[in-house]
């Protein structure tokens, strides 16, 4: 049961084949299985989920009318925040808080019967590619317990791979939904931003930052993405417009007569072999399924990543000025006479870890008086650039493609020590996060070389999320027609799983 | 050794600006739905956003541009197509969020001025204060300073945080520097403030209440020689809560700087906190580094662009303009310049307008308001508005003297019993007992009696020497406790005594 | 070529409010050499007549009417406080100015 997809799980439930209740012990039994080689949670809310799962029974046998999506199982990035569930967003410096609010992703998962089981690792503060810079210790990939499971929400896609749920939330500041998806062999969508309420997600970038849907197949990301997708008040940069048909795309799946560019600039040089061939291998099955392939460059998306490690850091150092040890979250050195500046001084060096402080001081120093113009004042123009190249490339495609990351899964600590490498790995996401527009990635294939995922992405111009969908759903049915089963059959078992 | 200001002013020429800010009278604060009513119990007016918890975001209460563009307008300023919000870094346990959201390069109004007159013995003269922006932002919470001997933050052993305050949408005006205006800078500083105030209230944007702090006052001086083009080194002087401080400040801090110029000394580019007992300021705490704000565009809101139509559709609901108002009442009323100014000083124009728009001649409205109301008021210490007679009263009170039921003299006394609480003006009447006494007959008997007691002075009378009657009259007057109307007792008095009734008292 | 001193980190950490050794200012002096060369060439292609984007959908003028809504109860404002007092937020003695 646990290894089907939501859309399934939804279907058995409707059939009276199981409960919710019992699909809810069934990812808890397979947590407490897993986890511990995984770590892809940070706190599992057992008594919380059950009673939520046994609300939308109670529902569903009174004949009450649910959601799709009622009574499914999700894993929620620790980032989202949960009324009165630890929230740290994989931060020291939150550690025991529990906030009095719910965010309106969860407010939306909620109304939905969605049932929450708990909160994913993630890089701190969502700064990372790994998650590795989790102050509570890495999470590991499910398909190679030595390799990491992307950044920033490797613990969503982990738990995905894992079979922990069938569903997760992410959130992508420069691609950490798409970049996990793609080395975890899963799917992962990051809407056009504004797309889906930032109210309750603990901000990194937050012109950057969206919520977006984690699943195992793109009919279930597109399910996900309804519930949580819609026009929010408390958000000032949420749009007020309908939601893309984004469910009615992926049930289609059609891309006869459509468009897609392959960005030049995003295949090549510095791209896994591996990775390269089953991109290839992918525009022939679109190509067979009737769309057309065509060749746009977006030259400025070379400057894209210096751009995004400019207006990012700018960001977070003004957005994480609050954890001060003053109102919430840890306090460290209040003793004798010490100040309210020392205790700042203090708690933020020991509650940050070292990515966070570097991120904050490049921040601070790309904002001072003096070096704006020449760092965030520039980065911002990139922006202008990157947007217009994306312009061009939509006026003769629908849609953009590219593999999503330049490698598969490296091994934990691998890059630990190096930043700029690090950064690379986004080097294919950013632009979409740059541009605001919509960005998924959906399993494409084992590299041959070391039978790890590769992911494909697909990029549409703001608010035509459904044509990645169309996209991604066609590209997923033929490959699965290709491979007679679904890529993750082919993960390695766990220790401890059946 | 100090200084006069006499000679302040002969060697030096002050260079004003004035930085006001004004808390807006909106029902919810300036990004949330948090009530901004004054005097809640501690953390009461709290949210997410206004605490700045994790995840929560900040939309723009859209009273608070309004009313920011009527003050733009009111101001004669240019509202920007554009405009949008900053971030202010620094780290501050008062604000909630460590920033400030602020506007920084694209203020929503630019480039405005007022005009304002003062009274001086050279006539009204009037100065044009040139206003840079006007700008939105959010306050901060109020903190308690707990321990050490002063209670003050200096030496306390802790602070206790109250953060429904954090988040009360303000307005901030800021003039440009305001040169030449000589010995008169003060003046002119507090007259800007006054008047400023004024079109803030007829704009029904603001409690304009300083002494509560939701207008606020920071005053920026320097000096330079006589003749001299460079500008000298400002203070900025905070903490300024009441028109009288403005002036003493901005004079204060003159005379300090004109010391220090005279010894050689440098003048420090710092804050300075207005002490209300002394009317000197003291150095704020000189900062070891200078701030660096890291202003960079609020990324969590969108930039407001008001269009055409709704800045004319404000534009429409301006009031007049209190100068305007001014200039017409006057005329209206006939107001000689002195007692005009004498009006303005005692903030009586809307009580008194108030009256005479309920019925009162205005001539006896102003009279009542700025005579016996204002000597009570003095007595007592306290605003003519804050008395509890209201303009119903006093048009009540004037109507009453016209219609002859009552003497001025018992309208003061009915003036007394409202003020001290005993009702309204017939109330006061009726249990006081204060009505003139019109009966003629009764009137006629104690003309009677007052004859009858000096028999000599009615001789006088009867003989033409009509100033005598007086004391008749006053007789006659004590006999009825004031109740009786005196030009009636003298016509039948001298009537009664077979004499003309030529004078009129 | 050094672009970062270790006094100017000291510096941008004062500003930041995070405490740092010596070792890792020089630590940290060293890595923001490296990333701010790679970043700085964002400045390659800024150009004067390239307007700068700081939202990335333009939308403008979104503001909620001015209605009181419901406020946090001051236990709930007040649940994640390090210390409180009379439902106030404590904190340490703070050396700044005089509001
Ligand atoms: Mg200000
Ligand atoms: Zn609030």
């Amino acid at each position: 049961m646990i290894t089907r997809s939501a859309h399934e799980m939804s279907a058995a439930m409707v059939k009276g084949e199981v409960t919710s209740e019992q699909l809810t012990q069934l990812h808890l039994n397979r947590i407490s299985a897993v986890d511990q080689q995984v770590h892809a949670f940070l706190h599992v809310d057992t008594e919380g989920a059950l009673a939520q799962a046994r609300a939308v029974d109670a529902a569903r046998s009174s004949g009450e009318k649910v959601g799709p999506l009622a009574g499914v199982p999700l894993a929620l990035k620790d980032v989202m925040v949960q009324k009165g569930i630890p929230t740290t967003a994989g931060s020291k410096i939150l550690e025991g808080w529990r906030p009095p609010y719910d965010s309106t992703v969860v407010s939306k998962l909620k109304t939905a019967g969605v049932v929450i089981l708990g909160k994913t690792n993630m890089d701190e503060f969502a700064m990372g590619s790994s998650t590795e810079n989790s102050a509570y210790g890495p999470t590991h990939n499910p398909w190679d317990l030595t390799r990491i499971p992307g950044g920033s929400g490797g613990g969503s896609s982990a738990s995905l791979a894992a079979f922990e749920a069938p569903l997760a939330i992410g959130t992508d500041t420069g691609g950490s939904i798409r970049q996990p998806a793609a080395v975890t062999g899963t799917v992962g969508v990051k809407p056009t931003y504004g797309g889906v309420s930032r109210y309750g997600l603990i901000a990194f970038s937050s012109s950057l930052d969206q919520a977006g849907p984690c699943a195992r197949t793109v009919l279930d990301a597109a399910l996900l993405h309804e519930v949580i997708a819609g026009h929010d008040a408390h958000d000032a940069t949420s749009i007020n417009a309908p939601v893309p048909e984004v469910v009615k795309a992926a049930r289609s799946g059609d891309v006869k007569g459509m468009k897609i560019g392959v960005v030049k600039e995003l295949n090549g040089d510095g791209y896994q072999a591996g990775v390269r061939s089953r991109f290839e291998e992918s525009l022939e099955l679109l190509a067979k399924a009737g769309a057309e392939i065509v060749e746009v460059s977006c030259p400025n998306f070379e400057y894209a990543l210096a751009a995004y490690y400019l207006i990012a850091p700018s960001e977070c150092s003004s957005n994480l000025a609050r954890f001060d040890a003053m109102r919430y979250g840890i306090r460290v050195g209040d003793e004798g006479a010490a100040s309210a500046e020392s205790v700042m001084n203090l708690t933020r060096e020991v509650g940050f870890g070292r990515e966070v402080k570097r991120r904050i001081i490049l921040g601070t120093y790309a904002l001072s008086s003096g070096y704006f113009d020449a760092y965030y004042g520039s980065a911002q123009k990139v922006r202008t650039l990157i947007m217009q190249d994306f312009t061009k490339a939509f006026a003769s495609a629908d849609v953009l493609v590219s593999p999503t990351c330049p490698t598969t899964a490296f091994k934990i600590g691998e890059k630990a020590n190096d930043p700029l490498a690090m950064y690379l790995n986004d080097i294919a996401t950013i632009p979409v996060n740059m541009a605001g527009i919509g960005g998924m990635s959906l399993p494409c294939g084992l590299a041959p070389e070391d039978g790890l995922p590769v992911g494909f992405q697909i990029m549409a111009p703001a608010m035509q999320d459904q044509r990645m969908y169309s996209v991604g759903a066609a590209l997923e049915a033929a490959l699965l027609t290709q491979w007679g089963s679904p890529l993750l059959s082919k993960i390695p078992a766990l220790a401890g799983s059946k | 050794m100090t200084l006069t200001y006499e000679d302040v002013i002969a060697k030096y020429e002050p260079v004003l600006g004035l930085e006001v800010h004004v808390e807006l009278n909106t029902h919810s604060k300036m990004f949330c739905g948090c009530s901004t009513d004054f005097g809640g119990e501690p953390n009461t007016q709290t949210c997410p956003v206004c605490l700045g918890m994790p995840g929560a975001l900040p939309v723009v209460n859209e009273k608070a541009i309004e009313s920011s563009i009527l003050i733009g307008l009111a101001l004669n300023c240019s509202i920007a197509p554009f405009s949008r919000f900053s971030r202010k870094n620094y780290f501050y346990p008062d604000m909630p969020k460590n920033f400030q959201i602020s506007q920084y390069d694209e203020p929503i109004c630019v480039n405005g001025y007022l005009d304002v007159e003062i009274d001086t013995e050279e006539g009204i003269k009037k100065f044009r204060v040139e206003i840079e922006r006007v700008h939105m932002e959010e306050d901060t919470g109020k903190s308690l300073h707990v321990g050490g001997a002063t209670g003050r933050i200096h030496g306390a052993d802790y602070s206790l945080l109250d953060y429904n305050r954090a988040g009360i949408p303000l307005v901030e005006i800021v003039t440009k520097i305001v040169p030449g205006t000589g010995k008169y800078a003060p003046e002119v500083a507090k007259a800007y403030v006054a008047q400023l105030r004024d079109i803030l209230r007829s704009l029904g944007v603001s409690d304009v209440r300083m002494e509560q702090g939701s207008l606020r006052c920071d005053a920026n001086v320097s000096l330079r020689l006589i003749g001299a083009e460079q500008l000298g080194t400002r203070s900025e002087t905070k903490n300024v809560n009441s028109l009288r401080s403005v002036e003493r400040a901005v004079r204060g801090e003159m005379i300090r700087h004109a010391e220090l110029l005279n010894k050689g000394e440098r003048v420090v580019q710092e804050t300075r906190h207005f002490q209300e007992d002394t009317g000197l300021t003291r150095s704020g705490r000189s900062k070891e580094q200078a701030e660096d704000y890291r202003y960079f565009p609020e990324p969590d809101l969108v930039p407001v662009a008001p269009d055409a139509a709704w800045i004319e559709k404000l534009r429409e609901s301006l009031p007049e303009h209190p100068s305007l108002r001014r200039a017409r009442l006057q005329e209206q009323w006939a107001v000689p310049d002195k007692e005009m100014a004498a009006m303005l000083n005692a903030d009586a124009l809307d009580i008194v307008e108030e009256t005479v728009l309920l019925g009162a001649d205005p001539t006896r409205a102003r009279g009542w308001w700025l005579g016996e109301i204002s000597r009570i008021a003095n007595e007592s210490g306290v605003a003519i508005v804050e008395l509890a007679i209201t303009p119903k009263d006093v048009a009540q009170i004037v109507a009453l003297v016209a219609k002859g039921d009552l003497t001025d003299k018992l309208a003061r006394q009915v003036v007394e019993g409202v003020i001290a609480g005993e009702g309204t003006p017939q109330q006061v009447i009726d249990s006081r007992g204060l009505k003139v006494v019109s009966d003629e007959s009764a009137l006629m008997a104690a003309i009677e009696r007052a004859i009858a007691a000096q028999p000599e002075t009615a001789e006088k009378i009867r003989n033409g020497h009509i100033p005598a009657a007086g004391a008749l009259i006053g007789a006659v007057m004590k006999d009825t406790k004031g109740q009786a109307d005196a030009a009636r007792v003298r016509e039948l008095l001298l009537a009664h005594l077979g004499q003309p009734n030529t004078i009129n008292p | 070529m050094s672009q970062l001193s270790r006094s100017d980190v000291a510096n941008l950490a004062r500003l930041a409010r995070i405490d740092m050794t010596d070792a890792e200012l020089d630590h940290l002096a060293t890595e923001m050499d490296v990333i701010l060369a790679a970043v700085a060439r964002v400045q390659e292609v800024a150009t004067p007549e390239i307007a700068p984007t700081s939202h990335p959908i333009p939308i403008h003028n979104v503001t909620r009417p001015d209605v009181v809504s419901a406020s946090l109860t001051p236990e709930a404002a007040l649940s994640g406080a390090p210390a409180q007092e009379d439902n106030r937020f404590r904190v340490p003695q703070i050396l700044g100015e005089e509001a």
